[in-house]
């Protein structure tokens, strides 16, 4: 496993380096001038300047760069030009929120996907079969920002059940978990059913049942633990997808989470914000890819002693 | 041999792949025909008729500007159709060149181009093309081109990968112990070999372009007004949820339907060629 693990590890140093590179560079060719931005197209050249020479925006592209990338070595990444306050720590408060929401959406997805499955591969071609994977097409098929805010529409405005945005209390959570996971559990549910189909098809299974475990046990402790293998890689992209989800899904319920600061801050053009947030969610999706090969490898032998 | 349990054969499958072919072809007749089939030009605005529900002279409603909405769709369907047409051909056009020649190259250049494409990978999708659109500026052309810069990662990979395999197969040993050349092989041996997992990526890749559109014109990024996008549409909808809900229902339902009919036609493809 430790071999694995260091060579697995190693292979990511490179794609961290370019996604640094190229998080930089995006953000320097981003069109717009933060000083402008700040102080107002009416402020004095003088002021401008000063203020460019402050940021340390008046230093070369590549000096920039070195320092970009020295500041990430030590963990600094620079303060908002609005805020002042370090990168950092704004990208720290806003990490809880949406930790919350895919961990939320993940739970939703897997509760609606894990049944619907199992239960879709159990009767393969009944009604309950065609219905579930309908739904599950369905769901994948609507897009956050239509499902959002028909969601809102519905319980909402139509039934007042939930708020409409804003993130004061749990009940604020329901609607953006449900609009980030639905896409999910349709994705989740048929990778399960199809998954399981494939398992029962096979000979252990056959063994099972004629040393007599009941059916329940053949299907519980053989088949969908089996079955369950591909979908952990299944669940670790989708992981990944939530982040880019959020984005949206944060932006119409006001939700204080990383993907609406990122918005925020590419439209205000806050450079080490957009510069850090983007580079901190491209972190978590190589994590989450990291987290997902591991797991696989402990799932199944054959992968680790490749 | 276990029991073959996984469905397979044209029989199922045809019932995607026709719903598939029959969403594309209703695009397709909408947007080329929408000055024909539209009750009224998409921006005569009626002020006073803002945010009116469906009527005789408007079946689907009119918005803010008292614009009529099933006009709107319409010629909205024409930026849909451009940029899922243009993103896919652009992005399995720079796909098959990189990944066929990474394949086919091998070593060094092989191994910077998929470092490249595992970089790329690392971001979310949407984040590329919302960073590429706001450095590009707002515009359909633009909308393409940033689709494209993070769409062709998939194509490329797909291609090496058939690549490799293919190499390794007895009859292009054959075609290059013969002498044919590099290029010849890859279009004339390789090529029909991708075809098949090729036409899968593209139905995913049409939907996933056509979300990605509506993603960024929602964002105020994409396609600007006056041009109508099912993007901007829906995202001018959120600020009338309560008094116009069918600013939002209309377009919404639009490109569910025509998302959920080229997931059908992938799927379909997918189990009629029998692509893994």
């Amino acid at each position: 496993m430790s071999l694995y693990l260091r060579r697995r590890l190693l292979l990511t140093v490179p794609v961290l380096l370019g996604v640094s590179t190229l998080v930089f560079l995006f953000v320097h060719l981003i069109p717009g001038d933060p000083v402008e931005v700040m102080l107002g197209e009416q402020a004095l050249a003088t002021d401008k300047e000063a203020l460019r020479r402050n940021l340390g925006l008046d230093r070369p592209l590549h000096l920039q760069y070195v320092g970009f990338i020295k500041g990430l070595l030590t963990g600094t990444l620079g303060r908002s030009l609005f805020t002042d306050e370090p990168v950092g720590e704004t990208l720290l408060r806003h990490l809880g929120p949406t930790a919350l929401l895919a961990g939320a959406s993940l739970l939703i997805a897997l509760a609606f996907a894990l049944p619907l499955g199992i239960l879709a591969a159990l009767r393969q071609g009944s009604l309950l079969d065609r219905g579930a994977i309908l739904l599950a097409l369905t769901g994948v098929a609507i897009p956050n920002f239509v499902l959002g805010p028909l969601l809102i529409l519905a319980f909402s405005i139509g039934l007042g059940w939930t708020p409409v945005s804003g993130a004061e209390g749990p009940s604020h959570l329901i609607l953006p978990a449900l609009t980030l996971g639905t896409a999910m559990a349709g994705i989740l549910s048929r990778m399960i059913r199809s998954s399981l189909l494939e398992t029962l098809g096979e000979e252990y299974l056959r063994t099972a049942r004629a040393k007599g475990l009941p059916e329940r046990a053949v299907i519980l402790r053989h088949a969908l633990r089996t079955s369950l293998i591909p979908v952990i890689t299944v669940v670790g992209l989708q992981a990944g997808g939530l982040l880019s989800g959020a984005l949206i899904t944060e932006t119409i319920f006001a939700w204080p989470g990383l993907g609406r600061l990122t918005i925020q801050a590419i439209n205000s053009r806050d450079y080490p914000l957009v510069q850090g947030a983007v580079l901190f969610i491209a972190l978590g999706y190589v994590a989450v890819n990291l987290v997902t090969d591991l797991l696989y490898a402990r799932a199944d032998p054959r992968i680790r002693l490749r | 041999m276990p029991a073959r349990t996984r469905e397979s054969g044209f029989g199922r499958a045809r019932v995607g792949i026709v719903a598939g072919v029959a969403t594309l072809l209703a695009l397709l007749v909408v947007a080329s025909a929408a000055p024909w089939l539209a009750p009224a030009p998409p921006s005569t605005v009626a002020l006073a008729d803002g945010l009116k529900g469906p009527s005789a002279h408007h079946p689907l409603g009119q918005d803010r500007l008292g614009r009529d909405i099933l006009a709107r769709i319409f010629y909205g369907a024409r930026a849909s159709l451009l940029v899922g047409g243009l993103t896919v051909t652009l992005s399995a056009g720079i796909g098959l060149l990189f990944g066929g020649i990474s394949g086919f190259v091998g070593g060094r250049l092989d191994d910077s181009l998929m470092r490249l494409t595992e970089i790329l990978q690392a971001f979310p999708g949407i984040l590329l093309a919302i960073a590429f659109s706001a450095i590009l500026g707002p515009s359909l052309t633009n909308v393409v081109v940033a689709l494209s810069l993070i769409g062709w990662v998939g194509y490329a990979r797909l291609t090496r990968g058939q690549v490799l395999l293919a190499r390794e197969l007895p009859y292009v040993e054959a075609a290059q112990s013969l002498g044919a050349s590099a290029p010849r092989i890859l279009v004339g041996h390789i090529a029909p070999n991708i075809l098949a997992p090729l036409l899968v990526e593209a139905s995913f890749g049409m939907a996933g372009a056509i979300v990605g559109e509506a993603s960024l014109s929602f964002l105020g990024l994409g396609v600007q007004p006056p041009t109508p996008s099912w993007g901007s549409m829906l995202n001018e909808a959120r600020a009338y949820l309560m008094v116009a809900p069918h600013l939002l229902l209309f377009p919404g339902l639009a490109i569910a339907l025509v998302v959920l009919g080229l997931n059908l036609l992938g799927d379909g493809l997918r189990d009629w060629l029998d692509v893994r």
